[in-house]
């Protein structure tokens, strides 16, 4: 039986790594700044998770003692990568994006992430 | 009952700190439920400054289905991506901007939309508008806007309109 979860470990493993390998190719792949930034934030979540899942299996069915440290890491990296995502991204936008580049939020409203004067271009002409 | 509210004055926060204490430990003995309840206990009133209002959970019980829901999503969603950058040319990718109005008014689920936006692949929530009424998402392949939008409002935003308000 330990022997099949072996090869459990093994498949989530692999699995984790072909993920965390697309995603460092994504990096390189896409060519617009914002793109690039789907690829890390999203192949990670699986590939981080697979290798979580062997950590996991691996305690329970082979070395037969109970681990949810992996849990936390989980519930950690939900929390803070979006955090980092959207750092990146509002930096972008406030650095590189005028009103024009993006949709309309809202009649009277405009993104955050755009300073008064970047917002007001469009209307200004 | 007065004593409780002033003990825990954030009960979710506090059996949240103690579940993360012995998850931490990886033990569930004794001494680490006694330690992590002391915990538990002054945390939350150290950092009370912080947390002024206690988030209202409607309906709990739906928490569960939309963690499920988001984690299935964000499995579907990891094979997509993987295979649009595996295997489509870098200009037939679409990346656009989609701007979606919001119901939802609760900061804290704001947050979580905003949080599940971003990690299930091929979208990124990047930005919110001044009043809060609308968030700024990235996708890196949307040929139709609308649906994209739609589908985060019926799927995700509905249901956290359940839970919270």
């Amino acid at each position: 039986m330990a022997e099949f979860f072996q090869y459990v470990v093994a498949a989530s493993l692999v699995i984790a790594g072909i993920f965390g390998i697309v995603g460092s190719f994504g990096l390189i792949k896409l060519n617009d700044p914002m793109s690039r930034l789907h690829a890390p934030t999203k192949a990670t979540t699986l590939g981080v998770g697979g290798v979580l899942i062997a950590s996991m299996v691996h305690a329970l069915m082979v070395e037969h003692h109970l681990s949810v440290h992996e849990l936390l890491i989980t519930i950690f990296l939900f929390l803070t990568a979006p955090i980092t995502a959207n750092f990146i991204a509002k930096a972008h936008i406030h650095r590189h994006c005028t009103a024009e580049d993006l949709p309309d939020p809202a009649p009277d409203a405009r993104w955050a992430g755009l300073t008064e004067e970047e917002a007001d271009t469009p209307d200004a002409q | 009952m007065k004593l409780a509210r002033r003990v825990f004055p954030h009960p979710y926060l506090s059996a949240l700190l103690l579940l993360v204490w012995c998850l931490l430990n990886n033990s569930f003995s004794l001494n680490t439920l006694v330690f992590g309840f002391i915990l538990s206990i002054v945390t939350p009133s150290a950092t009370a400054n912080s947390w002024p209002d206690r988030p209202r959970l409607k309906r709990p019980v739906l928490v569960v289905e939309y963690m499920v829901v988001v984690i299935w999503d964000i499995i579907v969603a990891n094979v997509i991506v993987a295979g649009l950058i595996l295997f489509r040319r870098t200009d037939s990718l679409r990346p656009n901007w989609v701007s979606i109005p919001l119901d939802l008014r609760t900061p804290e689920a704001i947050t979580i939309l905003a949080g599940t936006i971003t990690l299930t692949p091929g979208t990124v929530s990047a930005d919110v508008s001044c009043d809060g009424h609308a968030l700024l998402v990235h996708c890196l392949n949307a040929e139709d806007t609308d649906a994209v939008r739609d589908e985060i409002k019926d799927r995700y935003e509905r249901r956290l309109k359940e839970i919270f308000e």
